[in-house]
């Protein structure tokens, strides 16, 4: 009842409420807008948040990012371009549909879906999440090693990507991690005498580099891309019909989207993907998927949205992001001096069940926007990219240099922006980096510690049940990618 | 058409090894990760009594030492399944990467938001808008607008220079 009670506190603020308003609205244009979406939206936004108490922060984080992974739905069925990753199932029914003079039926099942497997996920994270922080109680440094090596690990599996690019990158992340001073000792490292260095790279440059300035190089790639739009009268609620036919859907993509975010490093579109395929596999007409299925538009959306709560479990309860947004949520937790974990769900329950509330509500506002709002939010994807990336590029540089007021930060920003271009064109994605980058203290200090606590001796790690059991998870993770390209 | 490509394909795989882009990506990594591993016995190292666990070096040791040979297993890989390279990098990526140092070298010798104009006007144009209404919404209203927004609603001081000098004179 008393958790109940926090969970409603967003609904009563003002401030939240209006926070909530905005980041539900920003949300949604960055989810329309190809090639911007929900991390990079996240990334832009994060000096931002530095004026707001940590719990607005939070929420507006939070609320970019259910809003945004919905968001990417309304391009991949009006223009056949998804605006998130996570929305690229959705264009295989949707721009079907749509270009049957459906774009409207489309549009209402994708909200409805998105909105159930969204609140869905929030109920299981309310659930689950105060669950596995119990279960961190019995966590100690090695444990805490293990547990990041898992997470870590599980970057291999990240999206189609090559799992060892993606250990590359991670360990790259990892790397960064290391710069400036050492945290047990105090002795520099990587920092060449410059004095900036010593207190390390921040995440914020580091993030917007990665993010949002290699999005504007891969960009300048695709000037010749057009978008074609298909014409929206108004978005539909599906009929009684469409709901008999797939409620059942919904249900299971919801379970899905949110079983495969509680994943360390697993994310929306993997879940939607699984989601659809799912639906398609349970279908009783599997053979209208690909060509405008109702089904297929529901099992990716509920799917991919489910998975944003799924993905808040691991990064509340643990502090090892469930995603790549929740990557940036995570950076945004530490930069607000809240450190996740089950220390956080015992002293302090009001910001997590505000948390959860204000995810409860964003969905529901989203839920409504999308309604009223999808003609609206689907014009903006015409705004050009020749006049959008150079606004953006602005408010990156003015974000990163906000934060310490350091011009060294805008030239980290740049500097990762080419390196996050590059690895991207060759086949390495940016997300392992981050995440490293974020686990890399943990793993080398609870790393450090525990051969205090085992006097330096190695093989006292398999003496201890829970280590052994990540140890082994960790073992299956990297074998696993590399077991399913050979099949 | 088909032909054409083809010999392109023919081409590529004709390329000595150090020409594709492979060998040149991990030489790069490994290039760079070597270097720094070298630093790495430059760090201090500390005496045993303050010794907690492993030496700082320790670490970043042993993390370039498995990229290295994680390079070293995707390079082996990609003689036999070569990576799938995205067409050739189009001009307006270069006159964009360019922009980027102007803006470092407007920044650093003339003015921080003279330089964001620049490379918005820069980039706006090179990729392809001519209308010059847009041309000054990019280049001066917004930048204008985020400068007022930083400024005032914010609080922030931006580094001084010939125009933030009059601003903030």
């Amino acid at each position: 009842m008393e958790n109940l009670l926090l969970m409603m506190a967003p609904l009563f603020s003002a401030k939240l409420l209006i926070v909530l308003f905005f980041g539900t609205l920003f949300g949604l244009i960055l989810g329309v807008l190809p090639g911007l979406g929900p991390t990079t939206g996240g990334a832009l936004i994060l000096p931002f948040t530095m004026t707001l108490d940590p719990l607005s922060a939070i929420v507006l984080l939070t609320a970019i990012y259910c809003a945004g992974t919905y968001g990417g739905a309304i391009t991949a069925i009006l223009i056949n371009t998804p605006g998130t990753p996570a929305a690229a199932a959705t264009c295989l029914d949707g721009y079907p549909l749509a270009q049957k003079g459906e774009a409207g039926r489309a549009l209402g099942m994708a909200t409805v879906s998105s909105a159930v497997g969204g609140i869905f996920s929030v109920i299981i994270l309310i659930f689950f999440a105060p669950f596995l922080a119990k279960l961190a109680y019995e966590f100690g440094q090695p444990e805490y090693f293990a547990l990041a090596i898992f997470g870590l690990t599980m970057l291999a599996s990240i999206g189609d990507g090559n799992p060892i690019k993606n250990l590359i990158a991670g360990s790259f992340g990892i790397l960064i991690s290391t710069i400036g001073k050492d945290f047990m000792t105090s002795i520099d490292r990587f920092t060449y005498g410059i004095n900036e260095l010593s207190v390390g790279i921040g995440f914020i440059p580091v993030v917007v580099g990665l993010f949002a300035i290699s999005e504007m190089l891969t960009q300048s790639t695709m000037l010749d891309q057009v978008y074609k739009r298909v014409a929206l009268k108004a978005v539909k609620l599906p009929s009684l019909r469409d709901y008999k036919l797939t409620w059942k859907t919904i249900l299971r993509s919801s379970g899905i989207g949110s079983f495969i975010g509680i994943l360390p490093a697993e994310g929306g579109t993997v879940a939607s993907l699984i989601g659809y395929s799912e639906a398609k596999r349970w279908s009783k007409k599997p053979e209208e998927f690909g060509k405008g299925s109702i089904e297929g538009i529901a099992g990716a959306e509920a799917a991919n949205n489910a998975a944003t709560g799924g993905a808040m479990v691991p990064t509340l309860a643990l502090g090892i992001p469930g995603s790549a947004t929740t990557a940036v949520i995570l950076t945004g937790l530490i930069i607000h001096g809240v450190r996740p974990g089950p220390d956080l769900f015992r002293e302090q329950p009001e910001f997590l069940y505000g948390i959860f509330g204000s995810m409860i509500i964003a969905n529901i506002l989203f839920f409504i926007f999308g309604f009223f709002g999808a003609k609206l939010f689907a014009r903006i994807t015409l705004v050009p990219n020749k006049i959008l990336w150079p606004m953006i590029f602005a408010v990156s540089v003015c974000g990163t240099y906000s934060l310490s007021q350091s011009i060294i930060d805008v030239w980290i920003m740049l500097f990762f922006g080419v390196v996050g271009f590059f690895m991207r064109r060759y086949g390495f994605s940016v997300v392992p980096v981050i995440i490293g980058l974020i686990l890399g203290e943990l793993v080398e200090g609870t790393l450090r510690q525990s051969l205090v606590i085992f006097e330096g001796n190695w093989l006292l790690f398999f003496t201890r049940p829970i280590v052994v059991t990540f140890f082994i998870l960790s073992f299956i993770a990297l074998i696993f990618p590399l077991l399913k390209k050979k099949i | 058409m088909n032909n054409v490509q083809n010999k392109k394909r023919a081409n590529k795989s004709s390329l000595p090894f150090f020409l594709k882009e492979e060998f040149i990506v991990s030489f790069i990594i490994v290039f760079v990760s070597i270097i720094l591993l070298i630093t790495t016995f430059t760090f201090d190292i500390v005496p045993p009594i303050l010794n907690r666990g492993i030496q700082p070096a320790t670490f970043p040791k042993a993390l370039l030492i498995l990229i290295i040979g994680l390079t070293l297993i995707i390079y082996y890989v990609s003689i036999k399944k070569p990576w799938k390279i995205k067409k050739k990098l189009p001009k307006p990526f270069f006159l964009t990467l360019f922009s980027f140092v102007l803006f470092v070298f407007i920044s650093k010798s003339l003015d921080f938001f003279l330089a964001i104009s620049a490379l918005s006007i820069f980039v706006s144009y090179c990729w392809g808008e001519k209308r010059i209404f847009y041309l000054l919404i990019v280049s001066i209203i917004f930048p204008l607008m985020v400068f007022i927004f930083f400024e005032t609603i914010l609080g922030l001081r931006f580094p001084a220079g010939i125009i933030t000098n009059i601003y903030y004179n």
